[in-house]
């Protein structure tokens, strides 16, 4: 902890659990899509689904999802600004079950470029977030870090090869985890770095054999 | 685990170097974050432009989100204006009063604020900050090393306890801004080191044990207000510790027992909208009128 965590940030009011943290799912989830949203579905679990009109919960989220910055004035009025984008952007209550954090959201988000994706995350405190959740892998990470993130086949040698990439440019591991339903079938991989991943590794990673598709999540 | 900081460790230091609190706490801060004074004094000073700013919003009399609050920091505005002879508080805490309120105001309605150290509690440090430097015609800088002050003041705090309502109650999220506040008054007005760390003990102890019980779990009732008694808190404190009073209770020790009280809270009690004023009849009233909207 800094003294900048004590006296900041700042931030558009008035939660930084409901409000600030909702921004920062939002980006999350736009920067996993990979593209600009085109139409999204937004799921309220929990404290999220029960007071998200008084703390702009809904509003913050939207804003998230078209890039904005936890701090951005434009928050309040982030439905008229998706409107003028044709954005779509739809609510509803969920329920993920008593075990999800109760200030979870989930996104079914359909891409300008036609992609889909799910993301699920929670946001759990003083404006920190966790996505546990990307198209049915279960995952966990913060986006306090850059991070990679693979869907691939689960094989001998997938994990080397990526990670020997990031290392031939000098990008340093600071947390990765792996998940897969089953052995040998399909997996997901979360590679958070200490440096950003520049364009030329992105596009090594997504031509290494057994990967299926990659996405690369940095926020600013 | 993180090691705990002592506020006394660095009062002490900042005794021995004969160093104002303010001028030790900037030196330290710059070498830990590695950055230039300079440009530390003008990131706090950013952050003080950002809350002259929430004054200005909360000013106009917005209403909040959950439509509780709004409105009150004009009114105290107008009464300053039209009945100033008829003050209770006099002139300088009844503008923090409106200061207080106008932010907590601006918060509650989507208003760009500083969290300091949280966003429910971020009426208290401008409202006491902004009454007593127009009082003393404070500089910028000064302004600035009293904010880096009270940011030492939170580290500490956060580090032998906390500083959210929902680990540790409305005394950890208020009560943290006030202690913070008191200190800043403290060093804005020329006392020593020592005197900062009565100012922070003297607060806190003064506001150990309250609940955070916000109605339908909006930060709304009663948090705007409540930053309005902090910021008061705040200055009753530092003119104690001005004066010379000294805490019993050393500081370091007060804040370890709010941390004790903050464990033996009930959860009911803490940011969970199940206790205090978020169950009285009227609360559970509004809170379900703002989720029957929701439904709808």
């Amino acid at each position: 902890m800094n003294i900048f965590d004590v006296i900041g940030p700042v931030m558009i009011g008035p939660s930084s659990s409901h409000t600030a943290g909702a921004v920062r799912l939002g980006n999350l989830a736009l920067a996993i899509l990979g593209e600009g949203v085109k139409e999204a579905m937004i799921g309220l679990h929990g404290s999220f689904a029960q007071t998200y009109r008084g703390h702009g919960t809904d509003l913050a989220l939207s804003a998230g999802l078209q890039g904005w910055a936890t701090d951005d004035s434009r928050i309040p009025k982030s439905f008229d600004s998706a409107k003028e984008a044709e954005i779509e952007i739809s609510f509803k209550t969920i329920n993920l079950g008593d075990l999800s954090h109760p200030n979870s959201v989930r996104f079914w988000m359909t891409g300008v470029n036609g992609n889909k994706c799910t993301v699920t995350g929670a946001s759990i405190g003083g404006g920190r977030v966790v996505v546990t959740n990307i198209d049915d892998f279960p995952v966990e990470f913060s986006g306090d870090f850059p991070a990679i993130l693979t869907m691939h086949r689960d094989r001998p040698g997938a994990i080397a090869l990526v990670t020997s990439i990031l290392s031939t440019q000098g990008v340093n591991v600071a947390q990765m985890k792996v998940f897969r339903k089953q052995k040998g079938g399909l997996a997901a991989m979360i590679v958070e770095t200490d440096q950003p991943i520049d364009d030329a590794a992105f596009e090594v990673i997504g031509k290494l054999p057994h990967i299926q598709s990659v996405r690369r999540i940095q926020l600013v | 685990m993180e090691e705990k900081l002592s506020l006394k460790e660095w009062i002490d230091l900042a005794e021995t170097k004969n160093k104002s609190f303010g001028d030790f706490c900037i030196e330290f801060q710059a070498k830990e974050l590695e950055m230039d004074k300079k440009v530390l004094l003008e990131r706090m000073e950013e952050m003080l432009h950002v809350m002259e700013q929430s004054v200005v919003i909360g000013l106009t009399g917005i209403t909040s989100m959950g439509g509780l609050v709004g409105g009150n920091g004009k009114k105290v505005e107008t009464y300053r204006a039209d009945s100033a002879e008829k003050s209770v508080v006099g002139g300088v805490m009844s503008k923090a009063i409106m200061i207080a309120l106008a932010v907590g105001e601006a918060n509650a309605s989507m208003g760009r604020i500083v969290a300091a150290p949280t966003a429910g509690a971020s009426g208290t440090l401008p409202a006491v900050l902004f009454s007593l430097s127009e009082a003393r015609g404070s500089s910028m800088d000064e302004l600035g090393k009293a904010l880096i002050v009270a940011g030492a003041i939170g580290m500490v705090i956060a580090s032998r306890a906390s500083l959210s309502g929902a680990a540790g109650g409305c005394q950890a999220e208020c009560g943290s801004a006030a202690a913070m506040a008191a200190g800043a008054a403290v060093e804005l007005y020329g006392g020593s080191p020592e005197q900062v760390g009565q100012a922070v003990a003297i607060t806190l102890k003064n506001m150990l044990g309250l609940v955070c019980d916000p109605v339908a779990g909006l930060v709304e009732v009663p948090c705007v207000k409540r930053n309005a008694g902090a910021a008061a808190q705040a200055m009753v404190a530092a003119e104690m510790a001005l004066a010379g009073i000294c805490s019993v209770i050393p500081v370091d020790e007060v804040i370890d027992a709010m941390a004790a009280v903050g464990n033996a809270m009930s959860c009911t009690l803490k940011e969970t909208a199940q206790g205090g004023l978020a169950v009285s009849p009227t609360g559970i009233l509004l809170a379900n009128k703002l989720f029957a909207k929701v439904e709808s």
